[in-house]
């Protein structure tokens, strides 16, 4: 009983791992992808948030109930908390230097962000 | 405790503007705030030797130290919101865990089909620091930035129309107006 809900919790921990590393992987094809600072950096946000939440999680099932896995989970408020402050500032210092963001029209035409494609 | 945090809010800016160096502070608050940090040291280092318990005695008492002196006592006040923000990073999870899919799929599909729009919010929340939350929420969630915050107003980047009308709508605000409500 116990080994089989330990095998449970290995086959979780790795696929939030897997899942974590392929949140990794698009979030760094999108800031590659997409054409401007501001589109770029919601890619760079899906490591940011969805990477590490997945795959800090994964890490607290490999451990288990100790220190160690108490240590993630702060480690883990201090990234939840620190990680969108940094963002922030990042994106109104953008906005201070005068860099313009990309607007799309309203509805139908949506050429502008063309030239990435 | 009918008199919420709008009245805490307004008391403790007026404290703030009559007496900046002085110490309004409960001596409980200031214990509270050294008992977690002596506890997260302790943790944190996990070695037991007289001469890192003095240093970290040291340095959580300097941190104490300049939380008062930031007005952090004055500002913010965490604890009537804990109690409610459990259910609420649940439900921050569950946005979080559904816009990735959304940006993912963006960030994936041949033809990238972006339409990056800018939204003005109004924070229903009157604190400032439901304001921080909110604010930080909504980085927080792909696909939606946080661009400007001041007194309440946001600019946020959105990085489709759908997000950008999906946060227009406002359920994420009402949620952190209602953890500072009643």
């Amino acid at each position: 009983m116990t080994e089989l809900f330990d095998s449970a919790v290995t086959v979780l921990s790795w696929a939030l791992l897997l899942t974590g590393a392929a949140s990794v992987l698009i979030g760094g094809i999108g800031a590659l992808r997409l054409p401007e600072i501001y589109t770029r950096m919601h890619a760079a946000s899906l490591t940011d948030t969805a990477a590490s939440i997945l795959i800090l999680t994964g890490i607290m099932l490999q451990s288990g109930l100790t220190l160690a896995t108490f240590k993630v989970v702060a480690i883990l408020a201090f990234l939840l908390l620190t990680g969108p402050t940094a963002t922030y500032s990042l994106a109104n210092a953008a906005l201070l230097a005068g860099l313009r963001p990309h607007v799309s029209r309203p509805k139908g035409s949506r050429s502008e962000p063309g030239e990435a494609s | 405790m009918i008199p919420t945090s709008e009245t805490d809010a307004s008391a403790s800016t007026d404290s703030e503007t009559t007496a900046t160096s002085g110490s309004p502070t409960p001596l409980i608050s200031l214990i509270g705030l050294f008992l977690v940090l002596v506890a997260a040291w302790l943790l944190w280092s996990g070695l037991y030797k007289p001469l890192l318990l003095t240093l970290g005695a040291i340095s959580c008492a300097l941190c104490v130290y300049l939380a008062t002196r930031m007005n952090f006592f004055e500002t913010t006040s965490i604890l009537p919101l804990l109690p409610r923000l459990p259910l609420y990073w649940l439900w921050l999870l569950k946005e979080i865990a559904l816009s990735s899919l959304e940006v993912a799929r963006v960030v994936l599909s041949p033809r990238l089909e972006l339409s990056p729009t800018i939204v003005d919010l109004d924070a229903e929340a009157q604190t400032e620091l439901c304001h921080v939350i909110l604010g930080n929420s909504i980085t927080l969630t792909p696909g939606t930035i946080t661009l400007d915050i001041y007194k309440g107003r946001l600019v946020v980047h959105a990085l489709t129309a759908e997000g950008a009308a999906a946060l227009k709508e406002g359920k994420m605000n009402r949620r952190v107006a209602a953890l500072e409500a009643r």
